[in-house]
């Protein structure tokens, strides 16, 4: 009987890999191995909590958004990060249900550091351009890497990047003409834009993650490559993302804080000064510059409020 | 009285502009107290929720002052950003914290009382919308139509969180009672027009204070059946009362901060 077993998980698994190399989205309520479902479940869930975390950088910048329709605008761009995050959460739910586990285990895991979320938003903000910067590069950086899990394997992953996604280029607009308008503007502004670049440089190169596992120890960019949740690497993410921003970047005017960068023609390939990946891992490990401060705001927030949620449940009970 | 801004009396032009502004200034300052709870809100559904209507409100607040530009009281954004309290017309109501604390810090924000002046805002709102698709400045009827649109929802939004946490634990009905209270007793100078009734009033740009209030109650009185409660009574206004300029510090603060990055260099284009 154990045999038996043995060999229908591989032939399931054997199955499995068919469908994926043949293109076939898998579905929630199919078999799927369990490799392939925690991957999903981390990718999933920090891409989620990410986008609710990263309202909380930009957060700082709503009410003083300089004019009533940016005002409108960066509220609109902060509502629609949330909303996202809904969505991914909604997403992994599904996939935990066969570990009983729910959408309150994650916010106890984002807690107490088991759930990463993205570098960029461990950062601090200092001006309006840094709302700028976020918009611009930061959900220009998240295009370059979503738009590429659109055909992803898993059905509903894929399904709310399709949405995700339109309404990033949305940010990315949004983004971009805050950073026209100062870089256009009077040269405090042009200073202002100048100044963020510089402290948003490092964090941007590191969004795409090591080029390799041997930098930080651990990588999931192979899984996700295999089981075709995505196509390319994290290098690639990243000259793809060079290839598109630095032409624009210069064209305003503006400087990239690295001397060293350059287009290797030999290799075809943006040559750049590494950010520093120790650094990187402190970040990670919930030990940037505002990485407690942010998890603090949301602890405290879901804590003081919890009553409320009692309140929710024990009426529909 | 024509739309024309060269066919209005002076009478007439001061009661516009300053209906105008308290419309103006109570949606800006609601919409920016919604601002603040953004990513602090119970559940994310309900940080959604708010900072769409938060959004909404301030697309109201715009398209307000966005009328006293067209009347020459001055740029939109300038009324907006730069206005001195003392020149603010809004209730007192709407200029409260949301609770404890800096939005930049870890604020004690309480959701009890986002949901009771969200009701009590939002009903005061609709009943003064009914009244104004029928003012007599059309640009105004116009804007209140759109206006009415979204606020349907709201006011659906805000229904279900009222009658939900007074028909929950004993926690949450304390809480409520307790904002109740809070609310009330700012409530006074929302149906006020300041010391510009008469005129607002005798130029048909909206119904009465007193037909306001009235329907007010009636709008809300099977809400708080629901809930077995009784409607409460609108107090009259305080001394401070927000329509004649007078305000609390929380206004200057918020203010302050609505204003930071504008004010780097209020000549630049941001």
């Amino acid at each position: 009987m154990t045999y038996m077993s043995v060999e229908t998980e591989e032939a399931k698994l054997d199955k499995f890999m068919e469908r994926i190399e043949s293109g076939d989205k898998i579905e929630a309520d199919d078999w799927m191995p369990d490799e392939y479902r925690m991957t999903l479940i981390k990718l999933i869930s920090m891409h989620g909590m990410s986008e609710i975390m990263g309202a909380l950088p930009e957060k700082e910048w709503v009410p003083r958004a300089p004019s009533l329709y940016r005002k409108l605008g960066i509220m609109a761009k902060v509502q629609d990060e949330m909303g996202h995050g809904q969505l991914l959460l909604r997403v992994t739910e599904d996939l935990l249900i066969p570990y009983n586990k729910n959408r309150g285990d994650l916010m106890q895991d984002l807690f107490t550091g088991d759930l990463k979320f993205h570098n960029v938003f461990h950062m601090e903000t200092k001006t309006w351009a840094d709302a700028g910067i976020i918009g611009w590069l930061v959900d220009g950086a998240a295009i370059i890497t979503q738009t590429d899990m659109l055909k992803a394997s898993y059905g509903p992953y894929s399904r709310a990047l399709q949405r995700i996604c339109a309404e990033e280029v949305f940010h990315a607009q949004h983004g971009e003409s805050i950073i026209l308008a100062l870089a256009e503007g009077t040269e405090n502004q042009k200073a202002m834009v100048q100044e963020a670049l510089n402290r948003w440089w490092e964090p941007l190169l590191m969004f795409f993650g090591p080029a390799s596992k041997e930098t930080t120890g651990s990588s999931k960019q192979d899984l996700t490559i295999k089981y075709k949740i995505r196509t390319k690497t994290n290098e690639e993410f990243r000259q793809i993302f060079f290839d598109k921003y630095i032409p624009r970047i210069l064209s305003l005017g503006l400087t990239i804080p690295d001397p060293t960068l350059h287009y290797d023609k030999e290799s075809n390939m943006w040559s750049y000064q590494q950010p520093d990946w120790n650094e990187f891992k402190k970040i990670i490990k919930n030990q940037g510059p505002r990485s407690e401060a942010r998890l603090n705001l949301r602890r405290h927030s879901y804590e003081y409020n919890s009553w409320v949620r009692d309140a929710l449940s024990a009426t529909i009970s | 009285m024509t739309n024309a801004e060269s066919a209005m009396s002076q009478e007439y032009k001061d009661a516009l502009e300053s209906l105008l502004f308290q419309l103006a200034d109570d949606d800006f300052m609601y919409a920016y107290r919604g601002s603040e709870w953004l990513g602090l809100a119970p559940h994310i559904e309900a940080d959604i929720a708010f900072s769409s209507i938060s959004q909404d409100t301030m697309g109201h607040a715009a398209m307000y002052y966005q009328l006293l530009e067209d009347l020459g009281a001055g740029k939109a954004d300038h009324l907006a950003h730069f206005r001195p309290s003392e020149d603010r017309k809004n209730s007192i109501l709407l200029e409260r914290v949301n609770g404890e604390g800096y939005y930049m810090e870890t604020p004690h924000y309480d959701w009890a009382y986002a949901v009771v002046r969200s009701v009590f805002y939002t009903y005061a709102k609709k009943v003064k919308l009914d009244s104004l698709r029928e003012s007599a400045y059309l640009p105004l009827a116009d804007v209140a139509l759109k206006v009415r649109m979204e606020l349907y929802y709201h006011k659906m939004h805000w229904d279900i969180w009222f009658k939900q946490l007074l028909n929950s634990t004993d926690v949450a009905k304390k809480k409520m009672n307790d904002a109740i209270q809070l609310v009330l007793a700012d409530f006074g100078d929302v149906f006020s027009f300041g010391s510009h009734k008469q005129a607002i009033e005798k130029n048909g740009l909206i119904a009465s204070e007193e037909e306001l209030k009235d329907k007010w109650s009636k709008l809300i009185a099977p809400l708080f059946q629901s809930v077995q409660m009784t409607t409460p009574i609108i107090p009259e206004p305080s001394d401070k009362n927000g329509r004649n300029g007078k305000h609390t510090s929380d206004l200057e603060k918020g203010l302050a901060t609505l204003s930071e990055v504008n004010k780097v260099d209020s000549a630049a284009v941001w």
